[in-house]
């Protein structure tokens, strides 16, 4: 019987992706957090299945890898949203308002920070220092950066999203 | 592959033909390899803010006007003025564009490339220079800087080795290798002066010496470029500008002490850092710079990217090799220090990226040269990360012992808006504030930590009136609160407990005897944290209690914030006298609480308000006033 299910061929492709990432670093020293970072690209988040294949593979138990895991604010064991909002909380950016963006974003996606919309269209995050002070305040989606932000102006962006 | 010194001379003769158009035009007036060099900063807020759709529009242009031979686009590193981004800057002249858009890329190439003249509304600084001329020295912001670990941002392709090698680069290798012991290297260091960029301002030679004397065969040298302290950008500009130069400086710390392998640990937050690392040091490896017998002089040295993932505390030397070893990233008690027992339990230098970017020029030039600038304690200079209110925002290098006036004012470019000075937080969460009573200490490792703040990475965060001492040490303990790893105690429950405090306070809850159990947890957390980020956890509340008593007196006794930041101490009250009734402020109120009409004068009921501000904002006549 052949499976014409689209949602399975992906899941066994990203499957294969893993093995592969797996193997590459099997011998490597300290290579869980190398291997976490590219598992993530693949699933996007890090899923007690996924860290189960780790812990079988890399031969650590899955305790640790979950430690790992959880220690680390770069790993999510949640899906995120389709866009990644992270507002940048540095110093800068905090000293020249970044908290009123993030509680306009909070107030308009009403999510907390960390969470998802129920679509799973937009996931909120507030991050650390990215390093764009001179935007200051920052916020990224996904890999466009808005800089030099007003609380007025997080409709609009919104708005270009919400369309696609 | 370069085999010897010789070659690398070779190399280093061909590729500066191709870039003198870019150095000092008095110095070097025939400019080969192409005419004209449009420099575009291709890296951090430039980036962000879109200059590489610039450097494509520049591509665009020289093809339709086919200058294809004579016009030349290179991406680099940073400028340092990057509130002005995206910068460029075209050479031989130098002129300096700030804010170009794609848009403006065709009038640049109309008027300046073939007409000659500038464009004058682009401008950097002083906008009445019509003539074309070497203008950069005229702006104050790049007068009174010295580079050093900056030297080739904003020159130099980072992602071309050869531009390296063109302005000396990897000759320090060479000096290295071919004329000193290693014991010899550490001497020079030694009497350079130079002290670790990062944070404490360790003795850089010391460091190594002390791994150096260990007797085994397998260590390790680590770049520490896990840039944590917000609002610090300058690591990351390095890495992105110049990596070749940190790579280098590796090779030649790891010769110094005997070790053949060294990881760069790199925050994941910087994705174009660690693009630019993993080409550079492919490039290097091409080369034979990296690998086996390096130079024919029979020494190897391999070097390897690792990835951070998020957490602050692994800036810390002994949590950033636990995380390379694969683990949760916490700190561990010293002794032993990881000069004898680091990364795999083996002998390890770790260094920050400004202190490595120095290493390079110290030998080139000799530890006479470098310790001949700075302050008596501190040599060399120091690059500080400008931000928050102030006019040029950015990336700046000067003499250690320049005072905070001369970097806030003169460089600076003093506070926008018409703003006071209140004060510059330097150090991040482990460092403190300094008020304007300050602003002639001339600034150095000993003169920060004097005045209870301390050097970190070099970020400097300028706040004015609009900014409450308290909330921004509470947000500074939110930060250390979040960050701890929670193995040692005084820290993971120590800064909560402060925090609650805090918040407390900020709230308008907090009492006298609040401001007594902050200092008294502060120094109890100050003496028994584990590690560096606990020790320090506590300097942001320590600086602003010294320096700012009476904000947090205000909070408590007057329940009042005076930079009107704190929201539940915010009342927001109508000027009846100014009112006009519209009635546009009672529409838009989220909560209904505010009553009037045409006839009764306007008014707010406290106890309803939410202190939103709506009101304030909607009112066209101004007569809500702020804690009036």
């Amino acid at each position: 019987m052949t499976t014409n299910c689209a949602g399975c061929a992906e899941a066994s492709e990203k499957a294969k992706e893993l093995k592969k990432i797996i193997a590459k670093y099997k011998d490597t020293r300290g290579a869980l957090i190398p291997v976490l970072h590219e598992a993530q690209e693949v699933y996007g988040y890090l899923p007690l299945e996924v860290q189960r294949e780790i812990s079988l593979g890399l031969d650590i138990p899955l305790a640790e890898v979950y430690g790992v895991v959880s220690f680390y604010t770069q790993f999510s064991i949640n899906p995120k949203g389709k866009y990644q909002i992270n507002v940048c909380m540095g110093t800068a950016c905090y000293v020249k308002g970044s908290n009123e963006i993030l509680d306009k974003f909070k107030t308009r996606l009403s999510i907390d920070v960390g969470d998802c919309t129920d679509d799973q269209k937009f996931s909120l995050d507030a991050c650390r220092c990215i390093g764009a002070c001179g935007l200051a305040p920052v916020v990224t989606i996904n890999d466009e950066v808005y800089g030099k932000l007003t609380a007025d102006d997080v409709d609009d962006i919104l708005d270009k999203y919400e369309d696609k | 592959m370069i085999k010897n010194i010789e070659e690398l001379n070779a190399l280093k003769d061909r590729a500066l033909g191709n870039i003198t158009v870019r150095l000092d035009r008095t110095e070097n007036p025939s400019p080969e390899g192409g005419k004209i060099h449009i420099l575009v900063c291709g890296v951090a807020g430039c980036a962000s803010s879109g200059s590489l759709k610039v450097a494509a529009a520049i591509e665009d242009e020289i093809k339709k006007n086919n200058l294809g031979a004579d016009v030349k686009v290179i991406k680099t590193g940073c400028f340092g003025l990057c509130a002005e981004g995206p910068i460029m800057m075209i050479c031989p002249e130098h002129v300096m564009y700030t804010k170009v858009a794609p848009e403006d890329v065709a009038e640049i190439f109309e008027n300046h490339i073939m007409g000659g003249k500038i464009v004058t509304r682009l401008l950097a600084g002083e906008k009445e220079y019509e003539e074309i001329e070497d203008r950069l020295p005229q702006i104050p912001f790049f007068a009174m800087q010295k580079r050093i670990a900056l030297n080739n941002c904003g020159i130099i392709d980072p992602e071309n080795i050869d531009e390296y090698i063109a302005l000396d680069g990897y000759q320090a290798l060479a000096k290295v290798l071919n004329e000193y012991e290693p014991d010899e290297v550490i001497d020079e260091i030694k009497k350079s002066g130079l002290r670790g960029r990062g944070g404490g301002g360790f003795p850089t030679g010391r460091k190594w010496e002390s791994s150096a004397v260990v007797q085994d065969h397998e260590k390790y040298v680590i770049c520490n470029a896990d840039e944590g302290d917000p609002g610090a950008f300058m690591d990351r500009s390095i890495l992105e500008g110049d990596p070749h130069s940190v790579i280098e400086a590796m090779i030649i710390n790891g010769y110094a002490v005997g070790a053949r392998q060294g990881y760069i640990y790199v925050r994941a937050e910087y994705p174009v850092a660690v693009k630019r690392l993993g080409v550079a040091i492919r490039q290097a490896e091409e080369y034979g710079l990296l690998g086996n017998n390096i130079l024919g002089k029979g020494f190897n040295f391999n070097l390897e990217v690792r990835l951070g993932a998020g957490a602050f505390v692994c800036g810390e030397g002994s949590a950033l090799m636990t995380s390379i070893e694969g683990k949760r990233g916490e700190p561990r008690p010293k002794p032993p220090r990881s000069a004898e027992k680091g990364l795999w339990k083996k002998p390890t230098v770790l260094n920050n990226v400004e202190t490595y970017a120095n290493i390079p020029q110290i030998i080139r030039k000799g530890a006479d040269w470098f310790n001949s600038i700075g302050t008596e304690k501190s040599k060399g200079t120091k690059v500080f990360a400008l931000g928050g209110k102030i006019n040029n925002i950015g990336l700046v290098e000067v003499p250690m012992g320049t005072t905070l006036r001369q970097i806030v004012y003169d460089i600076g470019g003093g506070i926008p808006d018409g703003g006071t000075f209140k004060a510059a937080q330097t150090g991040g969460p482990s460092g403190g504030c300094l008020p304007a009573e300050h602003l002639d200490t001339p600034i150095d490792y000993d003169s920060l930590t004097k005045l209870g703040s301390m050097m970190g990475s070099g970020g400097l965060i300028v706040m004015d009136e609009h900014t409450c001492m308290v909330d921004l040490a509470r947000f500074f303990l939110d930060f250390t609160v979040d960050e701890s790893c929670g193995k040692c105690p005084p820290c993971r429950i120590g800064t909560k407990r402060m925090h609650e405090i805090l918040v407390r306070i900020t709230e308008g809850k907090g009492t006298l005897e609040d401001l007594d159990k902050l200092e008294v947890l502060a120094r109890n957390i100050k003496a028994s944290a584990l590690c560096g980020l606990g020790q320090s956890a506590p300097n942001p509340v320590l600086s602003t209690l010294k320096y700012f008593r009476d904000e947090y007196i205000a909070h408590v006794v007057d329940k009042k914030c005076p930079a009107g930041v704190c929201v539940s101490m915010i009342k927001y009250k109508i000027d009846t006298d100014v009112c006009k009734r519209c009635g546009i402020c009672k529409k838009g109120c989220p909560t209904q609480c505010i009553s009037g009409d045409k006839n009764t004068p306007f008014a707010i009921d406290q106890d309803k308000c939410v202190k939103c501000g709506l009101c304030m904002e909607k009112c066209p006549f101004k007569a809500i006033l702020k804690n009036a």
